[in-house]
């Protein structure tokens, strides 16, 4: 009979956060502030600097969707929330939208009741060791011992990896990843290895990082993605598509810099002038002005000028765009035509 | 026998002579406690090695430490080689790490001021003879103040808390010859009604003398740690004495409801019901409610550690000889007189040690937090100081501080509680 009860009140708790997340849009809008769940703190990805202010990869999806749907890039309330709380916080109705490096998966599609809106960036598993091993890829790494961390699904890739290749690892169990980089810097094991971003920013901690390399394979498939709740479609589009603007912003050459001259008169390319709403009524179609994307990309720049700030090549962690470059570069970046 | 048989007689008295050296100051103290044996000589050699070893590897990062340096990396370049620590990490992150990185920054004399406050506010209560029963009225004070210093708003909201807690208290007075049971329920009854009313009144009025206001997750640093450990010790005292008294009683229900409380609480991690408190009355209140984070976290908190204290207290209680509860009884004194007069002052004597015991426990403890994503030192440390692309790397720097300002309050309050425990020593030992 408890049961029952019990079931019956989350049924009806689940009931009125569904009819409240209908209108996530005009939520928004009443509340003049964006609620944004990001992590508590990763390198590059999310973190509040020195004067509290957040900044970081993730933010910066965050403060477009803010420039885009209330025209104001730090109308936004960033709700730090751990690996356990992130999905509550979204399913709750706590935080309109969840930027938070979480990897797509078929569970949390389906099962959780979320929607992935996009890809913000392709990451996957690493391998890192010392240049003193001498070593240039990952299979060359027989009868060595590697640090993981206990638990994880890179627990398991890992065995999947060297399986699959036929050479024998030995693993030394970790429980977090600063015990991962205490216990590889000792020398505990030859390899540390977890998602290729988490590698680069640990190694831009160490004191000497040069004397680390990061193998190029990567053996597992983590897509990275913002997520809204499942039941608004017209909120999920305009986070959709405010990631898909800043994807198309770099196809285009539309930057920071040269946005609002672009966007002052119809151009020559007809996709810019509908992307800048100097052209079309695609704004109209998801409920914002014409000037959203505009006020987008101005705000935080386009995704590689995001990328190139906060994890690219020349910041601490230093990570190559690889699979996050452009299509036409060979990366896996595609955004759907604006038309 | 003649004097010119003998070869030598002494005519006149020696003047004292110092002790041998071996047997006197600092040479007896070492032969005595740290060479008496080849055992003991042995282990004070041993361990006078490793120590020498921590010395010799610690004292150069602390002395060669940095404290003024922008980032990790720059720390290292200073120090170009050297082992040392790179302290500068406080220095630039001091704020922080007491404040939250979300506190207005010109705002912060105001928590500043309420901990100030708070040790005029717990010296009557603490040092009870030796200061004026008068400074007892700040205590009372103390926590409406408080929570206007650091929450801001309007005065009227605390004003008018304070005057419900007033009413409530003049009814319990006013209807105490009914029945105690009776007391309590219409005290309570008449507070939560004159708040539930007052809000009409406070709303409009909402700019009186109004500090600007900080919202609850806006706090953080170690003010969490502090904000949270005080007010759930102090709420957790009278509630575990209630439930200590309650699982004593004679009436069914009230002592079944105290059993079923304690052991619940008590059979449950304290993490579970943080993650109760954050996550999963979310789900059942109606959204759009915001039920204050802080507060849901100091409620659960405070259930946790007055099951705990309840059964230190009931622990007194039990050691207290029967006579002197029938003592109590053929003096004549109701149950309120003989708890109040008798029992509960030599019962509360016995528990100190398990009381603050508890407290040190629970104020540790309030680093838990950080794992429902509140800010706490803690959360600061492994969140956003150590995710910054600056200080992404120092460990022992930062959690050593955290260390440092635990060790002081928890070593402050076991020091506080031997003391009150010499101080209360009615036996002639």
């Amino acid at each position: 009979m408890k049961k029952t009860v019990f079931l019956g009140a989350l049924t009806v708790a689940g009931l009125a956060a569904g009819a409240s997340a209908a209108a996530t849009l005009d939520d928004v809008k009443a509340r003049g502030k964006l609620n944004c769940g990001v992590t508590t703190g990763l390198v590059g990805f999310a973190a509040p600097d020195a004067n509290g202010v957040w900044e970081g990869f993730d933010v910066a999806l965050c403060r477009a969707v803010a420039a885009a749907v209330l025209g104001d890039a730090n109308a936004v309330e960033f709700v730090p929330t751990t690996g356990k709380t992130r999905f509550t916080a979204l399913a709750s109705g706590e935080i309109d939208l969840l930027a938070r490096n979480t990897t797509w998966t078929f569970s949390r599609d389906t099962d959780l009741k979320f929607d992935f809106v996009g890809i913000n960036y392709y990451d996957g598993q690493g391998f890192l060791v010392p240049k003193a091993l001498g070593v240039s890829s990952a299979k060359e790494l027989d009868g060595a011992t590697v640090c993981i961390q206990t638990g994880t699904t890179t627990e398991l890739n890992l065995a999947d990896f060297f399986r699959a290749n036929n050479i024998s690892y030995e693993p030394v169990p970790i429980e977090t990843n600063a015990e991962g980089q205490q216990q590889y810097l000792a020398g505990a094991c030859d390899s540390y290895t977890t998602d290729a971003s988490g590698l680069a920013s640990t190694r831009a901690a160490f004191e000497n990082p040069g004397d680390h390399v990061i193998l190029p394979e990567i053996i597992s498939k983590e897509p990275l993605g913002p997520l809204v709740r499942h039941g608004d479609n017209d909120w999920g589009d305009i986070v959709r598509w405010t990631l898909n603007a800043l994807i198309t912003a770099e196809e285009l050459g539309v930057t920071s810099a040269n946005v609002n001259e672009l966007a002052s008169a119809p151009g020559s390319n007809p996709e810019i002038n509908r992307l800048l709403g100097t052209e079309g009524n695609l704004g109209e179609m998801i409920s914002l002005d014409s000037d959203w994307a505009k006020r987008a990309i101005a705000s935080v720049g386009n995704y590689g000028e995001v990328f190139e700030k906060n994890i690219g090549e020349k910041t601490p962690i230093g990570l190559s765009r690889g699979l996050n470059a452009q299509w036409t570069d060979g990366g896996l970046l595609y955004s759907p035509p604006f038309r | 026998m003649s004097r010119d048989n003998l070869a030598f007689v002494r005519s006149h008295m020696l003047p004292e002579a110092p002790p041998p050296v071996a047997e006197t100051g600092a040479v007896k103290w070492l032969r005595e406690n740290l060479f008496s044996s080849v055992g003991n000589t042995l282990l004070t050699l041993v361990s006078a090695y490793v120590v020498v070893r921590i010395l010799f590897g610690v004292a150069p990062w602390f002395f060669n430490g940095i404290w003024d340096s922008p980032s990790l990396s720059a720390c290292r370049e200073m120090l170009d080689g050297r082992t040392g620590a790179c302290f500068a990490v406080l220095t630039e992150r001091w704020n922080q790490l007491l404040f939250g990185f979300k506190y207005p920054p010109d705002l912060y004399w105001r928590p500043t001021l309420a901990f100030v406050l708070l040790f005029v506010a717990a010296a009557p209560v603490l040092f009870m003879k030796y200061l004026p029963r008068q400074m007892l009225i700040f205590t009372g004070l103390y926590p409406f103040i408080a929570f206007w210093l650091i929450w801001g708003g309007s005065i009227m909201v605390p004003i008018f808390a304070l005057l419900g807690v007033l009413l409530g208290a003049f009814v319990y007075w006013r209807t105490l010859t009914i029945s105690a049971g009776v007391a309590v329920l219409a005290g309570i009854v008449a507070a939560l009604v004159f708040w539930w009313a007052s809000r009409l009144v406070t709303a409009p009025l909402g700019d009186v003398l109004a500090l600007q206001p900080v919202v609850s997750r806006d706090l953080g640093g170690f003010m969490v740690n502090m904000l949270l450990g005080v007010v759930c010790v102090s709420l957790s005292l009278p509630f575990g004495i209630m439930l200590a008294l309650g699982r004593q009683s004679r009436m069914p229900i009230i002592k079944w409801i105290c059993v079923v409380f304690i052991e619940f609480i008590r059979g449950v991690p304290l993490i579970t019901l943080l993650f109760v408190a954050n996550v999963v009355l979310a789900y059942f209140l109606p959204p759009g409610t915001t039920f204050d984070l802080i507060l849901r976290v100091i409620i659960m908190i405070t259930m946790f550690s007055s099951a705990y204290i309840a059964e230190v207290i009931r622990g007194g209680l039990a050691a207290l000889p029967r006579g002197q509860y029938e003592a109590a009884d053929s003096l004549g004194l109701d149950y309120a007189q003989s708890m109040q007069l008798i029992i509960l002052p030599q019962a509360l004597k016995i528990s100190i040690p398990g009381i603050v015991n508890v407290a040190v426990g629970l104020f540790k403890d309030t680093t838990l937090v950080s794992i429902i994503s509140m800010f706490d030192i803690v959360g600061m440390i492994r969140g956003p100081i150590l995710a910054s692309t600056e200080w992404n790397g120092v460990y022992w720097e930062l959690f050593g501080f955290a260390c440092l300002l635990f060790f002081i309050v928890c070593y402050g309050i076991s020091q506080y509680s031997q003391w009150l425990e010499r101080e209360l020593r009615t036996d002639h030992r």
